[in-house]
């Protein structure tokens, strides 16, 4: 299967082109980047044992946790209602098309700070959360807002809504990708349209709003730090409050961005395995590995 | 109207916004028969197998598949949109074939061809499975059940697209240019499908620029030119005898 297999006595065995610049800009940026690294390292300003006593502390890996929960929570939710609002937005029903524009681009349009901050201001607004039937006095269910909407329900909140409408762009795109044909063959073969889109357009279409979403997961992550305004104990605000005792800000911060890291790249692994089973059927990658499968069951 | 007709079109007309494609199509299929529709392209002849099974919605005219009004409900004088799945549920009955095949890609042969059985019709999913089988061998193709559509030849595409329509047990069957995008040494085995269904008693219209095809199996043939039926007949009176100069322009460009 390698070349070698193929040699033969008459191939050109020629002396391979030197390239010295590929070393020369290699050893200066590895110094470069050493040195910089060694400064940091060697600064007297950086107290490495405090690094050392909160990198593992409990305090900050319970908080680490908090903001992976935040996220898978605040991620589901916010793709559910994206499904929704791409569905509506791309619907023959006027209404429904001009409710989901509206929703898409008010909460495109103000910063992710300050749909935080209003959440969580909800009970300055709404003092009290009432269920029941408008002007009588059938009431099911009152409550303080602030026991409701507590800071933890605010901030899932916001992070989910706001992310409902750029989820939604990104389910969209994906749901415009798929062929028309694929939509037409399933009407004739009498398909519902629901139907259609859960079993032939939305499978299609995760190949294409995977990847994007992928970003999205990321940047969810890294916006969760947003709700230390209201007090959500997560990675950041857990780490800006110890620091704000001890004065060691700069410490803290790389704590904080080590779990940062560690998650955003623990967080990617998911992503390779959806877009390896959503290109099923498409990528010649996969027809190999196929292959291969239905060779080792032996049988069709 | 005779009891037997499948297909009963009179006076289709459908316009794309100012531009009419069908100007009053008035043609029968008996059950049974097999109807060739040949022309020029821009003739009308796809749009019009759209209309039937409600993939375009006419502007005028009435059109009946089995006795059924296609897509309207007929009361006292007024006409009604039907709801969705009532639409559905006229679609069922009758298979299609795409030029492009259109299939699922993210299915399997097997896969695209349970699909709507088993979501659109209940069965279940042993029975389905089992009777995907028999089509695929019916249609050559058994070693090539866990494919994905990209893994096989066009011809190979088509025949799981016609089997998948059958597994839908149509009463009609609707072939829109099947084989036009096919290489040329794959369109043998996609016409032997069609013509061992034929056989089988299938009702079908096919749109179709194989001449050899429509004059050995086509019961019928029209010929459409510019949304209107020029010439209609069997196939040895329109093909090897037609009376229409443009009829005779047009097979004497593609013979």
């Amino acid at each position: 299967m390698s070349v070698r297999d193929t040699a033969r006595s008459d191939d050109i065995v020629a002396v391979p082109l030197r390239h010295p610049w590929r070393w020369v800009s290699a050893v200066v940026l590895v110094a470069l980047i050493g040195s910089f690294i060694y400064s940091l390292w060697s600064s007297p300003n950086i107290n490495h044992e405090i690094i050392d006593k909160y990198l593992f502390n409990e305090k900050v890996i319970s908080a680490a946790l908090l903001t992976v929960i935040l996220t898978v929570i605040s991620m589901f939710i916010g793709t559910v209602l994206a499904v929704i609002f791409a569905v509506m937005k791309l619907s023959p029903n006027p209404v429904l098309r001009a409710v989901a524009t509206g929703y898409v681009g008010f909460f495109r349009g103000t910063p992710l700070l300050l749909q935080v901050v209003f959440w969580g201001y909800l009970g300055i607004i709404y003092p009290k959360i009432e269920i029941g039937i408008p002007f009588t006095d059938i009431i099911w269910f009152s409550e303080k807002t602030s026991l409701v909407f507590t800071a933890l329900v605010a901030g899932i909140i916001a992070l989910s809504l706001n992310e409902a409408a750029y989820a939604a762009e990104i389910v969209r795109a994906g749901i415009l990708s798929v062929d028309a044909g694929q939509t037409e063959a399933a009407k004739s073969l009498g398909m519902s349209s629901g139907y259609t889109l859960r079993k032939v357009v939305l499978p299609q279409a995760m190949r294409v709003i995977i990847p994007p979403m992928g970003n999205e997961f990321i940047s969810m992550l890294k916006n969760t730090s947003l709700l230390q305004v209201v007090a959500v104990m997560e990675l950041y605000a857990r780490t800006s409050q110890i620091s704000s005792q001890n004065l060691a800000q700069v410490e803290l911060l790389v704590v904080a961005g080590f779990w940062y890291l560690v998650m955003t790249t623990v967080l990617s692994i998911p992503q390779n395995y959806l877009e390896k089973k959503y290109g099923r059927g498409f990528s010649v990658a996969d027809q190999k590995s196929r292959w291969m499968r239905i060779g080792m069951k032996g049988n069709v | 109207m005779s009891k037997s007709l499948m297909v009963d079109a009179r006076a289709i007309r459908k316009s794309f916004g100012p531009n009419e494609v069908l100007k009053g199509i008035t043609l029968e299929v008996e059950q049974g028969q097999v109807l060739c529709l040949l022309g020029p392209s821009g003739s009308g002849k796809s749009t019009f197998l759209r209309c039937i099974n409600h993939l375009e919605t006419i502007n005028g005219g009435r059109l009946y598949v089995d006795g059924e009004l296609m897509g309207f409900r007929e009361k006292s004088d007024a006409i009604y949109e039907l709801k969705p799945a009532a639409i559905a549920k006229q679609r069922a009955e009758i298979g299609m074939v795409f030029q492009r095949f259109n299939l699922f890609p993210h299915l399997t042969a097997l896969e695209n061809i349970i699909e709507a059985p088993i979501g659109v019709k209940g069965v279940a999913k042993a029975d389905a499975i089992t009777k995907a089988k028999e089509l695929l061998a019916s249609v050559g193709l058994s070693e090539k059940a866990d494919h994905y559509p990209s893994q096989l030849s066009g011809g190979q595409q088509q025949r799981v697209a016609i089997a998948r329509a059958l597994a839908m047990e149509p009463k009609l069957m609707l072939f829109d240019e099947p084989t036009s995008a096919l290489d040329p040494e794959l369109v043998g085995d996609v016409l032997d499908v069609m013509r061992k269904l034929a056989k089988s008693g299938m009702t079908m219209i096919v749109v179709t620029h194989e001449m050899g095809f429509a004059r050995e199996v086509a019961d019928t043939v029209v010929f459409m030119d510019g949304g209107v039926v020029v010439e209609s007949g069997s196939p040895r009176d329109v093909i090897e005898n037609p009376q229409n100069a443009r009829t005779k322009a047009f097979l004497s460009s593609v013979l």
